[in-house]
Order: C-alpha cells, then sequence, then structure tokens
C-alpha cells in the first residue's frame, strides 16, 4: 500500500518542530508500525536526510519503550495494543497518518518522537516498592493469597509505563499509571505495612508532575493492557483512609 | 591451548561446597561497605537484583542503563516462568534433581559446582520475589502454582500469567527504586557503557557516553560488574529486543577478558515464522504452550488442506512419536533441530512452507476454551496480532529462532573474570547453562546471579582493597581508554558511505544464520569465516551514519553495536568451527548419531574454551577449562 506520512520532526528538546510529510510507498500489510517507520527510515538515509528517531525495544508489547500518537490516538487505532504490536493491515492503502509524540507538560520531547518519561520513576521512587531487604523474605507460601486478590493485583501490575495513559488525557494526568503500581502492592498481603505511606507519598509526588484525574477514562481507553478505571478507585479510597488512619493502631487487626 | 583456567571452584562435596565457601570467604563489615564504590552495568534481573541487594548492604553503587528506565530491560520480556526445587507439588522435585536436569539439559559442558549453587538458591529466590510483591500464579487455596517446563518431568516452574519476566524485573526494579530513593544506588539512565578502563590488571572503571547529548564521561569504582545480556542479535533476527547487544561484553573482551563458549547459542523452538523482507525481529511464543499444545506436520509435503480438515491419520505428531517419554516437552535444541528436519524435507506449513503446527485443539476440547485461556489468554492475543490468525480456531504456526546465548564472558565460581575486578553476571556470563538452557532457568540464573551469589563474592574480592581509594578519573588509564572512545565514535560518524547500519546488521545476520545457526558444518563455517571479515572491511569503507555525535543518534548507537557484533560474529564461527563435536544446541552435522541426535565427544571436547583478544577476531587464542564432573555421569542424553 502507498501511504501519507506526517511526522513530527524536532531537533532536540529546545528546538521548534513541525510536522514533515513523507511519501512511502509498497508497504505489506503484514509489517508492524515500527516496520513500516524502519522503511521510512531505511529511505531517508538512502537519500541522505537523518532517520526519525523513536523510542523501540522489544517489539513484543511489554518493554513499554514505544508509543506514540497516531491520528490523534495514543498507541493508534487498536484497542489494548501497543505500536510495536500494531500491525499495518490496521490501514488502508492511501491513508494520511499523523504520527506526533506524547504530548505532556511532563513528557519532555527529547528529539523527534522520542520523550523524557522519568517522571514516572520519580512516582515508584516515591514508594512503589515494599521493603523487602534479600534474603529476608519468609518462605513464600507462608502467606496465601486468596486468588481472586492475586489476580486483582496482577491486572494492576501489567502496567508496561508506557505512558499512553498520561497521553491520551485531556488535563495529562497519571492517575491510571499511579493507581497501578500503588494497586499492585496495595492489594497484596506482603504490601500491608507501608501501605499508607506508599499512597501518600506516591500520590502527592505524581501531583507535582502531572495534571488532575477529572474521570474522562481517555486512559483506560488508550492503555495497551487495558488497566481498569477501578484502580483509580482503589487509590482515592486508599489516599482518603491514609489520611485519618491512626498508623500506631496498624498492627491491630 | 595456553594453560588450564583456573575455575576456583571449592572442595568438598557438592551439596556443602557453597554453604563451606560462604563461611571460608572474607567479609566487608556493615560500616566499611560505604568505602567501596561498585559499578552496575545493565538494570534486567541480573543487575537491578545485585545493584539493589548491594544498595541494602550499603556499598555505593552505581548502576547504568541504556534504556531511559531500568525497567525496559530485556527480562521484562520473559514470558514462561522460573525453576526452582521447592517441590510444593510433591511430584519428587529436590535441589538435586534440579542441578541433575541442568547439567544434563546442557548436554554435560556446564560447571557442576556453578549449577549446584544455582539450583540451591533457587528457592529462596521464589521466597523473595513473593516478599516483594511479585504476583505469582496461585491456586484456589491462596497457594503458589506450578507448571512443567522442558526437560524436567516435575512441575517446578512459576510463573505470573505469559508475562513471569515483567513481573520478576518490576520486583527487582522496584527493589532498585526503593535503593535510589535511600540514596545508596545512583541511577543513571539513557547511558551506554563503551569501554572499560583497565589499570594494573584491574578493572577500575568505565567510559560511558550520554545518549541524549553524547557527552563522554569516566566513572571510577573499586569493581565492575556487567550484568549486559546476551548477544543473540548476532543473527539480526531474534527474539531479543532492539537494542540488546554485546558491546559491553566485547569492550571488556578486547581489553583482555577472555570470551567463553561464544559458539553457544540457542534456538528456541517455538517463535512465530518470519513472514517478509523487512521483518525486524521475531517473537516468542512461550515454551510454556508445549505443556498443551501438540506439535505435528502433514504426512504428505504436498497437502493443501487447511489444517482442521487434515484427518489424523495423516498428520505426523513427530516429537511424541519419536520421544514417547518427554513427547512435546523435550529440551528445546531437540525441538528446534526437529522443527528444522521436517521443514527441510518440505513437509513445513503456512504460506512460506516455513512452520509446524502448533496444536491447541485437544487442550481446548479436555480442558474448555476458559481454561485455556487463563493460561495462554495473552499469547494468543499476541499471535493473532502479529498474524491475523486466532489460534483457538487454527494450530499456530511456529518455527526455531534465536533466543538466548549459553556463552559469555568467562567468570570462576566467584562470577569474576580472568580481569580481576571485573564481575559478569546473567545472561552475560557463561556459566551455568552449558551448550542449551533449560526453560525457565535465564530468569532463575539472573536473579541468583545478582540476589544470592554476587554480596558473598565481591565481599571478597573487596576485602582486600579496604583502605585503597579508587584511580582517579584523571589517571592516564582514564585518558587513554576515554580517547579510544571519541575516536571511536567519531570513526562512525565520519566513513561517509552509502549504506545503513541496518544494512550490515542485516548481512552479517544472514552469514550468522545460514552457517552458523541450527546446524553447522566445516565447509559452511570456513565460508562464513571469509565472508564476515569482507563484510566487516565493506562496514568501514561503506557505512553512512547521518547527524551528529551531541544529540539523541540512534544510527550512531546501531552503528558502534553493529560493528562490534562483526568481530563477535567470527569468533562464534571461529569457535564452532573449533569445536569438532555436537552438543547441546551446537550441532554440527559432521557429529550425529545413527537417529541424528547431537554426538558429543567427551575424551576431546570436555572442556570450555575460552577466547583470548590478540588484536583480530581470526588471530585468538584458545584458553581451556577443564570441566571435571564427580557427580552426573556423562551418558548420551536421552529423552525417549
Amino acid at each position: 500500500m502507498k501511504l501519507t506520512l506526517k511526522i513530527w520532526r524536532q531537533a532536540g528538546p529546545e528546538s521548534e518542530g513541525a510536522l514533515t510529510t513523507y511519501e512511502l510507498d509498497g508497504v505489506s500489510e503484514d509489517i508492524s508500525f515500527l516496520e513500516m517507520l524502519d522503511m521510512l527510515n531505511e529511505q531517508l538515509i538512502e537519500r541522505g536526510e537523518e532517520p526519525v528517531e523513536f523510542e523501540h525495544d522489544c517489539r513484543e508489547g511489554i518493554c513499554g519503550s514505544c508509543g506514540m500518537m497516531i491520528n490523534g490516538h495514543a498507541h493508534g487505532p487498536e484497542k489494548g495494543t501497543a505500536t510495536c504490536q500494531l500491525h499495518m493491515r490496521k490501514f488502508a492503502d492511501g491513508d494520511t497518518i499523523n504520527i506526533e509524540p506524547w504530548r505532556a507538560a511532563a513528557f519532555p520531547v527529547v528529539k523527534d518522537l522520542v520523550v523524557d518519561r522519568s517522571a514516572f520513576d520519580q512516582v515508584v521512587e516515591a514508594g512503589g516498592y515494599i521493603t523487602a531487604p534479600t534474603g529476608a523474605g519468609p518462605d513464600a507460601n507462608l502467606i496465601p493469597v486468596p486468588k481472586d486478590a492475586a489476580d486483582a493485583a496482577f491486572d494492576a501490575a501489567a502496567c508496561i509505563g508506557c505512558g499512553a495513559c498520561v497521553a491520551a488525557c485531556p488535563n495529562s494526568a497519571a492517575q491510571l499509571f499511579t493507581s497501578s503500581k500503588i494497586e499492585h502492592l496495595n492489594l497484596l498481603p506482603q504490601g500491608q505495612a507501608e501501605r499508607n505511606q506508599r499512597v501518600v507519598e506516591m500520590v502527592d509526588t505524581m501531583e507535582q508532575y502531572f495534571g488532575s484525574c477529572t474521570n474522562h477514562g481517555e486512559c483506560t481507553e488508550a492503555c495497551p493492557k487495558e488497566i481498569p478505571l477501578d484502580y483509580i478507585a482503589f487509590m482515592n479510597r486508599d489516599y482518603v483512609k491514609a489520611q485519618i488512619k491512626n498508623r500506631k493502631l496498624l498492627g491491630q487487626r | 591451548m595456553i594453560g588450564n583456567l583456573d575455575s576456583a571452584v571449592p572442595g568438598g562435596d557438592i551439596g556443602d561446597k557453597w554453604t563451606q565457601h560462604k563461611f571460608d570467604m572474607k567479609l566487608v563489615a556493615p560500616n566499611n561497605r560505604r568505602k567501596f564504590d561498585v559499578i552496575v552495568v545493565g538494570s534486567g534481573l541480573a543487575g537491578a537484583s545485585a545493584a539493589a541487594t548491594l544498595g541494602e548492604q550499603g556499598y555505593n553503587v552505581t548502576c547504568i542503563t541504556y534504556h531511559d528506565s531500568p525497567r525496559r530491560a530485556h527480562s521484562i520480556a520473559a514470558q514462561g516462568g522460573i525453576n526452582a526445587a521447592k517441590n510444593y507439588k510433591n511430584d519428587g522435585d529436590s535441589v538435586y534433581r534440579l542441578f541433575y536436569d541442568t547439567v544434563k539439559g546442557g548436554d554435560y559442558r556446564s560447571r557442576e559446582a556453578n549449577v549446584h549453587r544455582l539450583a540451591e538458591v533457587s528457592v529462596d529466590i521464589i521466597d523473595q520475589c513473593v516478599a516483594q510483591g511479585v504476583p505469582f500464579a496461585r491456586e484456589y487455596g491462596g497457594l503458589l502454582d506450578n507448571r512443567s517446563f522442558g526437560g524436567a518431568q516435575v512441575s517446578r516452574t512459576f510463573y505470573a500469567r505469559g508475562q513471569t519476566g515483567q513481573q520478576l524485573l518490576l520486583g527487582a526494579y522496584q527493589a532498585l527504586m526503593k535503593e535510589v530513593a535511600k540514596g545508596s544506588v545512583d541511577l543513571i539512565v539513557k547511558t551506554e557503557v563503551l569501554d572499560l578502563v583497565v589499570k594494573d590488571g584491574r578493572a577500575c572503571g568505565v567510559i560511558t557516553r550520554d545518549l541524549r547529548t553524547g557527552a563522554v564521561r569516566r566513572h571510577s569504582a573499586h569493581a565492575v560488574l556487567l550484568a549486559t545480556g546476551g548477544y543473540g542479535n548476532a543473527f539480526y533476527l531474534s527474539t531479543n529486543a532492539m537494542q540488546s547487544n554485546v558491546t559491553a561484553s566485547w569492550r571488556a573482551h578486547r581489553r583482555g577478558a577472555l570470551f567463553a563458549n561464544p559458539c553457544f547459542t540457542q534456538i528456541h523452538p517455538t517463535c512465530i515464522p518470519p513472514s517478509e523482507e523487512y521483518q525486524s525481529k521475531l517473537t516468542l511464543m512461550s515454551e510454556s504452550l508445549r505443556n498443551d499444545g501438540r506439535v505435528w506436520v502433514p504426512d504428505d509435503p504436498d497437502e493443501t488442506r487447511p489444517p482442521n480438515q487434515i484427518p489424523e491419520e495423516d498428520r505426523d505428531y513427530y516429537l511424541e512419536r519419536k520421544y514417547p517419554a518427554f513427547g512435546n516437552l523435550v529440551p528445546r535444541d531437540v525441538a528446534s533441530r526437529n522443527a528444522k528436519t521436517v521443514v527441510d524435507a518440505g513437509r513445513g506449513v503456512g504460506p512460506r512452507k516455513n512452520g509446524v503446527y502448533l496444536d491447541f485443539a485437544d487442550a481446548i476440547s479436555r480442558l474448555g476454551e476458559d481454561t485455556v485461556g487463563e493460561r495462554y489468554g495473552n499469547l494468543f492475543d499476541m499471535y493473532q496480532r502479529i498474524t491475523d490468525e486466532d489460534p483457538y480456531q487454527v494450530p499456530m504456526r511456529i518455527y526455531p529462532a534465536v533466543h538466548y546465548t549459553m556463552g559469555g564472558l568467562w567468570v570462576d565460581y566467584h562470577l569474576m573474570s580472568n580481569i580481576p575486578g571485573l564481575f559478569v553476571l546473567g545472561e552475560a556470563n557463561f556459566s551455568d547453562h552449558g551448550a542449551n538452557r533449560l526453560g525457565a532457568s535465564a530468569l532463575m540464573q539472573g536473579l541468583a546471579d545478582g540476589y544470592f551469589v554476587i554480596s558473598y563474592t565481591l565481599a571478597n574480592y573487596l576485602s582486600g582493597l579496604l583502605g585503597d581509594p579508587v584511580v582517579p578519573t584523571d589517571d592516564p588509564a582514564f585518558d587513554a581508554t576515554e580517547t579510544d572512545v571519541n575516536d571511536r565514535v567519531n570513526q562512525l560518524l565520519s566513513i561517509g558511505g552509502t549504506r545503513s547500519p541496518d544494512h550490515f546488521h542485516k548481512e552479517l545476520g544472514r552469514i550468522m544464520w545460514d552457517y552458523c545457526g541450527m546446524a553447522r558444518n566445516q565447509t559452511g563455517l570456513e565460508k562464513a569465516l571469509s565472508e564476515i571479515p569482507a563484510l566487516r572491511d565493506e562496514f568501514y569503507k561503506d557505512l553512512r551514519v547521518l547527524g551528529g555525535g551531541d544529540t539523541l543518534n540512534q544510527s550512531l548507537e546501531k552503528a558502534g553495536r553493529v560493528a562490534d557484533f562483526l568481530e563477535l560474529g567470527e569468533l562464534m564461527c571461529k569457535d564452532a568451527l573449533d569445536r569438532r563435536e555436537s552438543c547441546g544446541g551446537h550441532f554440527r552435522e559432521e557429529s550425529q548419531t545413527e537417529e541424528g541426535e547431537a554426538l558429543r565427544d567427551d575424551e576431546n571436547f570436555s572442556f570450555v574454551s575460552a577466547w583470548e583478544w590478540t588484536g583480530d577476531p581470526a588471530e585468538e587464542t584458545r584458553h581451556e577449562e577443564t570441566l571435571v564432573f564427580d557427580n552426573v555421569a556423562l551418558t548420551q542424553r536421552s529423552y525417549k
């Protein structure tokens, strides 16, 4: 198929960017979206033009490196699919495709389609862990975890940290990311000791970088792992409870 | 051959070696640990777990990754699971059995003492991960579930749906971020290690390049830990992530670190077959699928019916037929070679006749679609997105692809290379998997090295350096190494040719796959050994890297990695030619049994080949570490 690509080119963090138009012919519908960009880049290099920079690594939808706005949708038109798993059969011959980086103040553009998502690591650093130093863990089967709780924790832990939720949100809020990081741990028995401190620290850190949630739900629509909004509700509940809980009494049932 | 390498394996009974040695090794007291600087390169399972653990213990740790976040390391993509000798299933597992299975699965080319230690600490890994909140699969009673993997007759594989690597890496990443928050680990992202600094024979630091600004920096430390993964991307098409590379290991090799068994590569049997020219990588379908999927091809090479309409009597379930005891769960090397045999015989399936069927029809009728979906749903979805075929309705098509490299930098029992102060962890070292790795053992080894081995052996090394300052970064050793790095970067930018880095990478991949892939022979390897240096010459004449060195420049990053693969590829072929026996994933056509299985030559090749850089890949010299088997008897592996 033959495509017209309008791609955001920006030389550096301080440079002005603009959409540049490229024509690309002979695209097989069986290749992935990123392979289509590889194809473009090979042609650009041949013509002596600098290739388009974009983040990518595993190309299996799990590392969370890739991500771009495709025709205004984070990760493009296919639901529950990261950009690297999107295939060209979802497009038609003659299509014009707009490709832009994530747009959020917390994710400044580094170059072309590459943004800096280190604010996510700041949120995790604020408390997204269980303090269990190496060697200190008791036997793994000592604490049974009800399957429903384990599954719910897993659904939250499936987050790949790609940033689509922030890019899709009209407020550039990071509630879906932050809540999935918090609730993965807060739903498990192992996460209880630090539960209140975790939610307060992580939410407060999130607020320093990202906008506020107004329940649009665009985040879950864009999420390649289809993480539901429930976790935001769990997080909000945990946050409120953490404010009123007397932490000295946490050892009591 | 030059000398016999000292593996530093302690004496004593195999079951007591590690316990006794932990007592015998020297310690660094808690109040002295802050006096030691340690650099960890890589943030995958081995790197993140090591950095977190050493940070917890009080060392000054710097962790360097080329990713924008440690969580993106390729360990994240491991699907199936992690082995541990917990025997929660009460089906006959034990530390000794995991040890035995791993040595046998590796076709008797691994070091017994390392493998036993791995099996011992496997149980601690599961405890550690659960304490961190890794959401392993559980039974309804709330206890942990297991499944079985190739090369084992017990269920010892712990898993988190089809995303075990992701969940284990997030556990290690979170432990690492906890230490970053505490200030005990300095995390440096988007930064690539481009050389190792060696002074007076000891590793004393690294030279890095900031991938966003191009800034070249010096880092000094008492010890350097490489946890930089495998080199499967030498083949261009592999299941490795696009950026996975050999550069840090190769640069250390060029500074004197021996490279062991480079030809031992694992071809994973269940990947999606390549479909077209712009294919950039291959996608793995977890080995766990072989628990319930049945592998077959049509009897007739000219079969044209769709798979569902081919009756049972016209199908060849060749693994079940040839290996009744293990069936579809034979080890990876055996499964891969058998797939190649049927495809080479013209019985392949799919539009390019380059795959075999992995069929879930029986499992779905036995267990129902829901249960099968629960076990493998995410893999089925991924398969459908890539191929546009629904594996609930039609069998998957699979074919082997390069997946893992058992070879790597040579290390002794302490995980230390022959350069004092340079330690190598996880897939980047060679030590535990011999000539073939069993499924679900890579995650185990990465975490064993990082959580439970390195903190002991590193302390033993550092204790001798107490009171010694690090080599200052204005030392001539740093000057010289930084100059080398700058020269290399400038060279790649200034060739001004016509071909992209990918062009050369694809060419190298074709040579490697054709001559150093699933089956190797003398003629082919000799051909590769003449083609690769010619390609390398072409690379340095005709490479085109556009853009500058002072911004993000992925072409430049790629070019540096391809340059190193072009040297490593030659060494892999040289090693494959040199090892005139078949073992595990290394199949020399000249050395096979009457039934076409790998035929070892224990009399002449029961050793580790460890190659020393001498200035040219063609001229590397080989050292040997003789392998001693005191516990496991060497036999022809049989999975019948």
